[in-house]
């Protein structure tokens, strides 16, 4: 606060930050001297995976940290003053004033017991800038600014009322309140949709702008940061690994660990065809109690050279581009990726309509969720979840669902699997309908039709031993008649997942979430199924492992001859391991294409739309790029427009669209769309 | 970098001490909570071997006697041996206390957890029956079962278990709905699993925890409770020693202390023995926190 500040010059100066958590089992090195600066003004993004020290630098920023973890050296200063000698009031000074901060989750940031209002102004007086009727009309100005529409009405509001997007715009107009040199974002769209998260990140580089603050964005997502930061930090096991402009780090990375994250992600721009596996680097980070002493990397690293065993400094190795690595001293480039083994086709050709009935049949499912009545006599209301899906996907093939959620692909591949009931409809699943049978009748169709679940942490049973997790659907069904041959099958069920059979007496939680999500798969495949349905299965896992699961689903699937019909909001992902792709909004299907055709030639305008707001994490074509902004949210599922459900966000949306519903049409082989006006937007 | 090195400097040499610390703090407890309880069952069995007194023997001449090398603990109104009532007492109370709690969790137990998993009307069905008993203050409802079952150990702790399961099936019934919606009992669905199955292998285990904890807090309750029950008639038959119509008969003596005094404290160790065993009990049965 006290030195003004305003010129050229780092407004935040980081030096040799440690920060530290005293547990039980040791000092865990979280941040393990980090040094860099932000300039007034500029965008910084801060990538790494989950551990890597990026969201616990954000908080010791502004000293946000709480026992055991403590900052035990180096040094922070914000316009020039020592943000770790301050006392508790000199910080509260700063906090929210000079310095803001977004946080990932907008369903627990905000206040659920207070009016927006209420929490918005409380922020303004606080710092003494502004009194009571000021910083009302403030506020509502603020919200429009944020994009909110009718921000008088809106900041009488509860949050509950508002949507995870909205709540975020709330918690920026809350950062930006005070005027604040330095805006913290940590994850701020992590947990939104694709298209909420175009408009919000949309949103941060205009505010960066029009405001003049630096930002501090913190993403596992290289999309993201190109989208947003001019500058890119990269941690790894607490350090800082690579830092550099944006574009230079992401075309041509100096850091094997960089190198990995780039070439880890699939490309929405961008696809070779003949392979469906990804590269990536094998093994985990470092245990945090037992760093190695020499390049924190080496153990995973391709490129490794004997002088890895010493620990490498951060060095400049080009103008404004530092990297801690002994390969690219000089500043070498290091090599492009070699691609990935190709993937055999087992995709069966599609076109010539066989005699065979398709392994997966679906007519008219619909599934409405009763609510709760509003009153005695009130009419029960209904969610329309599926509202009038067909679907048909034959054995061998890769089918993708994506939409926004809510949008009700979750509650499909429940029905399809019949953890759900379908309130109306048929699925055929080979040849026998599964839609109203009981659950005895279906019983041993279950040993055919299997799924992976979206959270490795809930997916599992935390009390049984991995060797119980998987035995149990085996002697369930009968499929193994001794326990030496149960345990036989469930060694050779985790050799096939890429895990030790020593594992199998371990419990979930000795696992990582990436092992889970393969123990997880390993269960599935205890029965030998046909077909899997998979729920978002690497959505909460980090790139490179993200990486890893998806090799290790197109492996088994040549193996085993498997179908899938795979759920995902990471289109870059379907469109890398997808044979044909299907479009959810609000209970019903879009469209529906052969991937490729889909991201070439997308007829449905709200397909457009989901394309053009995924981040490319290449600069350069993010800029170069125009993103389409789709405006507003999705409506509710109780309530949906009239005829066409996109309607009401669509941009050439005419009367027929509000009567009639469109329906599913062929508009090219294999190429359906349910639009009035497929192809014109 | 001095300031880095502090902490590393110390994380060389606590391992051991640390460890060993850290062993105690987790395992001393139920230890001591286990041994609480063995002591006090050990001490009913062996009740006439520790007294050369009867616990109805009535000595008008000694009433009201202070704590003495004749009389350990004192004696009653009556001139009983406090020491020897306690002691023998220890069997009435330790038995009803713990059949009633662990017999009240195990109904209650299945049948709010198949009134959540099941859902829709059967969970109707079930809720408004443990309402139905909730809504009564439990020692009247207990009462009016118990007089009309009619005086005696058994029909009190009939009485008592009436009134006991309503409050672990709602209990139950919470924490298996918060289970039931997790995706390792949806993935047991699309295995197949009967919902019997589901429910007992799966999601009582992962609830058991808090009915645990409920369980040992519950003891001491259900110990007063059982006492209360006495007092009014209804539970022991006088003379037969029992500690909470022990502290009932002491309430009113101000002066002479001992008598409600060490039945209380014996009440107080017993329910504290529990609560260490059941905290060791939930800790041993949650493998997450087995190693840390």
């Amino acid at each position: 606060m006290s030195a003004q500040n305003t010129g050229p010059g780092p407004i935040l100066d980081v030096r040799d930050l440690r920060t530290q958590f005293f547990t039980d089992a040791g000092v865990v090195r979280a941040v393990d001297g980090v040094t860099f600066t932000v300039d007034a003004g500029e965008t910084v993004g801060i990538v790494g995976e989950s551990g890597s020290g990026k969201s616990v630098t954000a908080l010791s920023l502004m000293r946000l940290l709480d026992e055991p973890s403590r900052i035990v050296g180096g040094e922070v200063r914000f316009r020039g003053a020592d943000v770790l000698a301050m006392s508790e009031d000199e910080l509260r000074a700063i906090r929210g004033d000079g310095i803001a901060m977004v946080f990932q989750d907008p369903m627990t940031s905000l206040n659920p017991v207070l009016r927006i209002a209420r929490q918005l102004v409380e922020i303004m007086q606080a710092h003494g800038r502004f009194d009571g009727e000021q910083a009302r009309a403030r506020a509502i100005s603020l919200l429009g600014r944020m994009g909110i529409t009718a921000p008088q009405r809106a900041i009488r509001s509860y949050p509950h009322q508002f949507s995870g997007g909205m709540r975020q715009r709330v918690m920026l107009a809350m950062g930006f309140a005070n005027e604040p040199a330095l805006l913290i974002a940590d994850e701020p769209t992590t947990a939104l949709d694709v298209t909420i998260q175009a408009q919000i990140l949309d949103l941060m580089v205009e505010l960066n702008r029009d405001f003049g603050a630096a930002i501090i964005l913190i993403s596992h997502a290289l999309g993201v940061i190109a989208s947003v930061c001019r500058r890119v930090l990269v941690m790894y096991a607490g350090e800082v690994v690579e830092e550099g402009p944006t574009e230079q780090v992401l075309a041509s990375p100096r850091h094997p660990y960089t190198w990995a994250l780039i070439n880890a992600v699939p490309r929405i721009d961008r696809h070779l065809p003949g392979t469906r596996r990804l590269t990536t680097i094998e093994g985990a980070p470092p245990d945090p109690l037992a760093m190695p002493s020499g390049c924190r990397f080496a153990a995973r690293c391709p490129f490794r050279i004997s002088k890895c065993d010493e620990h490498p400094p951060l060095d400049e190795v080009a103008p404004g581009r530092k990297a801690r690595c002994w390969v690219t001293k000089g500043n070498e480039a290091l090599p492009q990726a070699s691609p990935p083994p190709p993937t055999t086709a087992t995709i069966r050709p599609k076109s010539e309509k066989s005699a065979t009935e398709p392994l997966l049949s679906v007519r008219g499912l619909v599934k409405h969720f009763p609510l709760r009545r509003d009153g005695l006599f009130a009419p029960r209301k209904v969610v329309h979840a599926v509202d009038g899906v067909d679907l048909d996907v034959e054995a061998g093939e890769t089918v993708g669902l994506v939409g926004e959620s809510g949008c009700g692909k979750s509650t499909f591949a429940r029905l399809v699997v019949r953890i759900h009931e379908p309130t109306a409809g048929r699925i055929r699943f080979a040849g026998h309908d599964i839609a109203q049978a009981s659950a005895s009748a279906i019983r041993p169709l279950r040993r055919r039709l299997q799924m992976v679940f979206q959270d490795p942490y809930a997916s599992l049973n935390p009390r049984m031993r991995v060797a119980e997790i998987l035995s149990e659907p085996l002697r369930f069904h009968g499929l193994t008649g001794t326990s030496a041959e149960t345990t036989a099958r469930v060694d050779e069920l985790l050799v096939s997942v890429g895990l030790n059979p020593k594992m199998a007496t371990r419990f979930p939680h000795e696992f990582s979430g990436g092992q889970r999500q393969r123990i997880s798969i390993a269960r599935a495949l205890a029965l030998n199924p046909d077909f899997i349905v998979a729920d978002e299965p690497i959505s909460s896992l980090d790139v490179n492992i993200q990486a890893q699961v998806i090799n290790l689903l197109v492996d088994l699937q040549e193996k085993f001859q498997l179908t899938y019909l795979f759920i995902a909001h990471d289109l870059a992902v379907v469109r890398h391991i997808c044979d044909r792709l299907v479009v959810f909004y609000l209970g019903k299907v879009v469209e529906i294409a052969p991937a490729e055709d889909l991201f070439m030639r997308p007829l449905h305008p709200y397909t457009r739309y989901l394309i053009s707001a995924v981040p490319i994490p290449d600069a350069d074509a993010e800029r170069r790029r125009k993103r389409l902004p789709l405006v507003g949210e999705p409506p509710s599922a109780v309530d949906p427009p009239s005829g066409c459900r996109f309607r009401t966000r669509c941009p050439i949306a005419q009367d027929i669209c509000a009567d009639v519903p469109p329906p599913l049409t062929p508009h090219r082989t294999g190429h359906l769309a349910a639009c009035h006006f497929a192809g014109q937007f | 970098m001095s300031a880095v090195d502090a902490p590393l400097g110390l994380r060389s040499v606590a391992p051991i001490q640390s460890k060993l610390r850290r062993g105690l703090r987790r395992y001393s407890l139920p230890v001591i909570g286990a041994l609480i309880i063995i002591a006090w069952i050990v001490v009913a069995i062996i009740a006439p071997l520790l007294s050369p007194y009867l616990p109805s023997t009535v000595d008008v001449t000694a009433r009201l006697r202070p704590p003495s090398s004749t009389h350990w603990l004192g004696t009653d109104v009556l001139g009983r041996d406090v020491f020897t009532r306690l002691i023998y007492g220890t069997r009435i109370s330790l038995t009803t206390g713990m059949v009633v709690v662990l017999v009240g969790a195990f109904i209650g137990t299945l049948v709010g957890g198949i009134a959540a998993y099941a859902r829709g009307r059967v969970e109707e069905v079930i809720m408004r029956a443990t309402d139905l008993v909730l809504c009564f203050p439990p020692i009247i409802l207990a009462m009016a079962i118990a007089a009309a079952l009619g005086i005696g150990t058994t029909n009190t702790i009939i009485a008592m278990l009436v009134v006991w399961w309503p409050k672990f099936a709602r209990l139950a019934r919470s924490l298996v709905l918060v289970q039931r919606s997790q995706e390792y009992v949806e993935a047991a669905v699309v295995i197949g699993l009967s919902p019997a199955r589901i429910l007992l292998r799966h999601i009582i285990p992962n609830s058991i925890g808090p009915l645990i904890i409920l369980v040992t807090l519950d003891v001491g309750n259900a110990i007063i409770t059982f006492a209360g029950l006495s007092f009014l008639g209804l539970g022991v038959i006088p003379p037969t020693p029992e500690w909470g119509s022990m502290v009932s008969e002491g309430r009113e003596l101000i002066e002479q202390w001992w008598v409600a005094a060490f039945p209380g404290f014996a009440i107080l160790t017993i329910v504290l023995g529990f609560n260490f065993l059941g905290d060791g009990i939930r800790d041993w049965l949650d493998p997450r926190s087995r190693r840390r």
